[in-house]
């Protein structure tokens, strides 16, 4: 499973990069692949301010709706509008072109609670087997 | 509770299917992308197993009669080696089930049914017997597969000895299909040109993998229920439990066309024949999102800020690149260019009536 080395992971499957008190965040690889063909997506309007683990948008497929959340709080100060014509990226890349919003941070020590490329991978590895 | 496999699970799975339970079976959703299979079926051909759907067969010199009394359509009116679109209907008027009726001969008729009913249909047409005839559920005996598309005639041909050509829309035969004897008729649900063939259970695998083969040069895959759902609803086919159940009538469903009330007493005549007189309160209708969002199933929809029904059917529909949605509405509501709101999740949204099918060929 892909999970690059300079993301932090939350257990809802939503990755997070930081820059400076600015950070990305959009799902993981498992997450589309679990999700399957993403059809639609919903986003936050830009100034709204979400707590940890608030659910921001959703990223629908054909047969389900996926909330997506916050794995940290902050105020979103971007979206990715090329997804709400072409919500395929996040299948295609997850990780890049379909990034989902930008926040500025509420609370940087938030970040601490995340869990690393590794401790994610292990965390997906026994997920499926449970 | 352990879920029904079909016989080709194992096949699936090497396929790469994720697999889910429907109405109590292990059944393949989908095999890396609906959306794929999706367009497969409306570009070239996809293959789908649906062995999950029951198989009831009325034999004896009865059977034409005993047939005639439990489905609403006129079995009279086919020829051995013809098809038709029916229901089983209660007393009153409602769906116990959508089925599909194939006239062997008089003496036999084989009944498809849906896997959510098959024991229900079973257990009512058995308690509605009459005369010299034996009702058998051979669902375990049979596979059932649908390859459809354009490509499909092409795809399957080349199994078979047999002129396709020569089976009309809603005809069927029996065959030889890769050396084994099937049923072989030009029916489905897709809304494309296709086929469902009812393969004796031990020959099953090796048609499918053969299937596959054949073909290959014209891009088939195989197709889960996700797909299905899609393409069905894009033409506004019914869905047992969704569209219809034991609480709606064919007149609302706009499945007018399958009841002859004119061919004598069948169960539910009297009934169907009193809701006409009276006329309907409501009729199933079609409507697309004129806002953003996906309308999903059981959805509220709204009129004036007054809930005045719930989605049936609610999806994202590939080919028209829009959601679209069935719904029961009161029929001063139900006029196309109606304006409606769906609320999603909380939010209210705009959609509108328009005609259906959504999706024409």
């Amino acid at each position: 499973m892909k999970a690059p080395d300079d993301l932090l992971y939350s257990k809802e499957h939503e990755w997070i990069q930081r820059e400076s008190d600015i950070a990305t965040i959009g799902i993981t690889e498992h997450a589309q692949k679990e999700l399957g063909d993403v059809v639609f997506a919903d986003l936050p309007e830009v100034g709204t301010t979400f707590k940890v683990n608030e659910a921001f948008g959703s990223v629908e497929s054909v047969k389900a709706v996926s909330e997506v959340y916050m794995p940290v709080s902050g105020e979103v100060v971007e979206t990715n509008e090329s997804l709400l014509d072409a919500p395929e990226k996040i299948n295609d890349d997850p990780y890049g072109e379909g990034w989902i919003i930008r926040i500025r941070l509420g609370n940087p020590t938030d970040l601490e609670t995340l869990m690393s490329s590794q401790e994610y991978s292990k965390y997906v590895e026994e997920e499926s087997q449970g | 509770m352990t879920l029904k496999k079909t016989p080709l699970n194992a096949l699936h799975k090497e396929y790469g299917a994720r697999m889910v339970d429907f109405a109590g079976w292990e059944m393949p959703v989908h095999y890396g992308s609906a959306l794929k299979e999706h367009f497969a079926v409306r570009e070239r051909v996809g293959i789908f197993d649906v062995s999950h759907m029951g198989e009831i067969e009325f034999i004896g010199p009865g059977a034409l009669a005993m047939a005639q009394k439990v489905t609403s359509n006129d079995v009279s009116r086919l020829s051995d080696g013809q098809a038709q679109y029916s229901a089983f209907l209660y007393p009153q008027g409602t769906f116990i089930d959508d089925i599909v009726v194939y006239r062997i001969s008089d003496q036999h008729i084989f009944v498809c049914v849906n896997a959510a009913n098959r024991e229900k249909d079973y257990q009512w047409v058995k308690s509605k017997k009459e005369g010299r005839v034996d009702i058998l559920d051979n669902s375990d005996s049979y596979v059932q597969l649908a390859i459809q598309g354009p490509k499909a005639e092409a795809v399957l041909q080349e199994l078979t000895d047999l002129d396709l050509s020569s089976i009309q829309y809603y005809g069927f035969t029996f065959g030889n299909v890769n050396g084994t004897r099937c049923l072989i008729s030009r029916t489905g649900y897709t809304g494309e040109n296709g086929f469902e063939i009812y393969i004796p259970v031990e020959e099953a695998p090796s048609i499918w993998e053969r299937l596959f083969q054949v073909g290959k040069p014209f891009g088939i895959m195989a197709a889960g229920l996700a797909a299905r759902n899609t393409l069905r609803l894009e033409v506004a086919y019914c869905l047992y439990g969704h569209e219809i159940d034991e609480t709606t009538t064919p007149w609302e469903a706009g499945l007018g066309w399958i009841v002859r009330l004119g061919k004598g007493e069948f169960i539910g005549h009297d009934s169907l024949e009193k809701l006409k007189e009276e006329g309907k309160q409501r009729k199933l209708a079609g409507f697309e999102m004129v806002g953003r969002g996906i309308a999903r199933d059981h959805y509220p929809v709204i009129v004036d800020g007054t809930e005045v029904g719930q989605v049936t059917s609610g999806s994202f529909a590939p080919s028209l690149k829009k959601s679209v949605g069935l719904v029961y509405l009161p029929i001063q509501y139900a006029r196309i260019g109606q304006p409606l709101e769906v609320e999603i999740r909380g939010k209210r949204v705009q959609a509108k009536v328009v005609e259906t099918p959504f999706y024409t060929r």
